[in-house]
């Protein structure tokens, strides 16, 4: 069975790697949670609410139907098309490091799945993998992805979660804003929907494109969502950031997403909404 | 009026790579103001002359990125105001993004381009302090970007070609912009350019700087002056995130491929507009002509085109950019 088509809650070698006894302290409250506990409670401090980030083929079990994950484009592998390296240490060697600790997706997992039902494209960024950070195989997935919603007319889904364009490939990296958002275009000149999910953290050139152009923009708690790092900010402008500066909560108050939505509602969330659009033209 | 047109600004900042040539003039002008009737210096300056001719060829042939780098940042580089003078008839510019405020980070207005009437859209950096403060270093805040996507799709809706200059650091982080959704106005400026039924054309002329210049960079032709930049990152900033310090700027810059001719080799890059030995500082009438012939004949051929061929194009032209490779998928 492929790594990630799991039954709902923790993947298997997940639960074997932790060991009894193993506790986690919440970044919010400081409590100290016990890991049991806290997959239990989908890695949601049980404490104070705070939303701990989840691994991503967890985060596919919780969201897409037991058994209707479909892999697309699971083939492809990035390049070093700039034969990039900081003194000895080697873009391709990062790579390599990633994959083994992270599976072979690169930093996108996307496929064809089904939410309560209804037939979507959807999109998972895998953070874990070089912090999600988007290059060519990025890219490509998502406008493949997108391209996908297109041609069957379903709602296409995607579940953010990256630092930004992935520098090691350059300008090659940033071109993909233009591109993904190019096919986000498409969609929606075609009235197809796209719901985008930003997770915890959403920043530069991820955000910059088709992240901020969902047509609903949905969000968990206490996500990092931004142009620019707080740490560029403080940089620039030499002052201390407000509290809660670029959270979920200060993104709504700002007008700049639809809803926060905790965890264990985000599937029932995400199958409204699909059911919403779904009536008048998703179906075809 | 171009309040901020060259002219006045004669006292030349000079670059460290520049300075042996610097010297060199700086020589010449003193042999010249103390030639008189009598005495004549004219063979030694000849000389002096030509030995500035050659350094100068040495030190451009052999640039390296970083030196780029500072070029494209030149403090004396034409900005967007000295091409609309120096290429455009009828400027006028258009303000505001009439929903919170006009960001003079970025401009649009109104111009004639060899008889055409077009959109002109640029980032303007000023030219000292105050312009500066005014300008914000050419780094502009949501507002500026919504301006543009608000000017391009008017362009658009009356068949007016869209001209953009790029030149920017970047877009502009600070707590205002982020507040007002400065990702969001960004995103939309690419979403919005890849359907706009009208020529665009996106020069190039300084620093192309991240997402701040890729939002008004969506176009059917990507040009670049010779010493221009188009980076994911800044080197400075690169380099602090992979080598945990700046000083690495350099090699950075390297790694990066930013070049006008690193960004040809990648097939980004439509055409390289050859600058002035010396940068395009040293003579931006001649620079500005070279921008001129290069838009005439490129805007010459998409304007043969239909907005659908056009948006097709352009779609076709972002889809194909990517490294990877793809093994025959395996099924599950
Ligand atoms: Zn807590």
């Amino acid at each position: 069975m492929a790594w990630w088509s799991r039954k709902k809650g923790l993947p298997a070698e997940g639960k074997k790697s932790v060991p009894s006894g193993l506790w986690t302290k919440c970044e919010q409250c400081g409590e100290s949670l016990f890991e049991t506990d806290l997959e239990e409670n989908l890695r949601v401090c049980t404490a104070c609410g705070y939303h701990l980030r989840l691994p991503t083929p967890t985060r596919v079990a919780l969201i897409v139907d037991e058994d209707s994950f479909v892999e697309h484009d699971a083939g492809m592998k990035s390049t070093d098309p700039l034969s990039f390296h900081i003194d000895t240490k080697k873009y391709k060697d990062s790579l390599k490091r990633a994959e083994s600790k992270s599976g072979p997706a690169d930093a996108y997992l996307s496929g064809s799945a089904t939410i309560d039902g209804h037939a979507c494209e959807v999109g998972f960024f895998v953070f874990e993998f070089m912090g999600g950070s988007m290059g060519s195989v990025v890219g490509e997935k998502i406008t493949r992805q997108l391209e996908r919603a297109l041609e069957r007319r379903v709602p296409a889904l995607i579940f953010s979660a990256s630092g930004g364009a992935r520098m090691q490939e350059g300008v090659l990296s940033l071109m993909q804003m233009a591109k993904t958002s190019a096919a986000r275009a498409r969609l929606q000149e075609a009235g197809v929907p796209y719901i985008s999910v930003l997770l915890d953290p959403t920043t530069g050139g991820v955000a910059a494109s088709f992240a901020m152009l969902g047509d609903v923009i949905i969000t968990e708690p206490n996500a990092l969502i931004g142009f620019a790092g707080p740490r560029v900010i403080e940089q620039t402008i030499r002052q201390q950031l407000p509290e809660g500066f670029q959270r979920s909560e200060f993104l709504m108050e700002h007008g700049m997403i639809d809803m926060v939505v905790q965890r264990q509602d985000l599937k029932a969330t995400l199958s409204r909404t699909i059911r919403w659009f779904a009536g008048r033209r998703a179906e075809a | 009026m171009i309040e901020e047109a060259r002219g006045e600004t004669k006292l030349m900042h000079v670059l460290e790579f520049e300075r042996p040539i610097a010297d060199l003039e700086r020589k010449i002008e003193e042999l010249r103001s103390m030639s008189t009737a009598s005495v004549d210096f004219s063979s030694e300056i000849k000389k002096l002359q030509q030995k500035a001719v050659k350094l100068q060829e040495e030190v451009f042939s052999g640039l390296s990125p970083h030196q780029q780098v500072q070029l494209s940042r030149h403090p004396s580089r034409p900005f967007t105001l000295d091409y609309v003078s120096l290429i455009f008839d009828d400027y006028m510019e258009l303000h505001g993004d009439r929903a919170f405020r006009d960001d003079p980070a970025i401009l649009g207005g109104m111009a004639t381009f060899e008889g055409e009437e077009v959109l002109i859209i640029g980032h303007q950096k000023g030219r000292n302090t105050k312009d500066n403060v005014k300008r914000n270093f050419g780094m502009s805040r949501p507002e500026g970007y919504r301006k543009c996507i608000r000017l391009m799709e008017m362009a658009a809706r009356f068949e007016r070609p869209i001209l953009c200059f790029v030149d920017t650091p970047g877009a502009y982080p600070g707590i205002g912009a982020e507040e007002r959704g400065q990702a969001e106005a960004i995103a939309k400026s690419l979403e919005v350019m890849t359907r706009l039924k009208t020529p665009i054309i996106s020069t190039v002329i300084g620093e192309g700087g991240s997402g701040g210049a890729l939002a008004i960079g969506v176009a059917d032709r990507i040009l670049m002056l010779e010493y221009a930049t188009y980076s994911v990152i800044t080197p400075e900033g690169c380099a602090s995130i992979l080598w945990r310090d700046q000083g690495k700027a350099a090699d950075a810059a390297s790694q990066l491929k930013l070049r006008a001719r690193d960004l040809h080799n990648l097939k980004i890059c439509d055409e390289i507009i050859r600058e002035p030995t010396g940068g395009a500082h040293r003579d931006p009438k001649a620079t500005a002509d070279s921008v001129r012939a290069a838009l005439k004949s490129h805007l010459g051929d998409i304007l043969k085109l239909t907005g659908t061929e056009l948006i097709d194009q352009r779609y076709e032209k972002y889809r194909r950019i990517g490294a990877f490779r793809e093994a025959a998928a395996t099924s599950k």
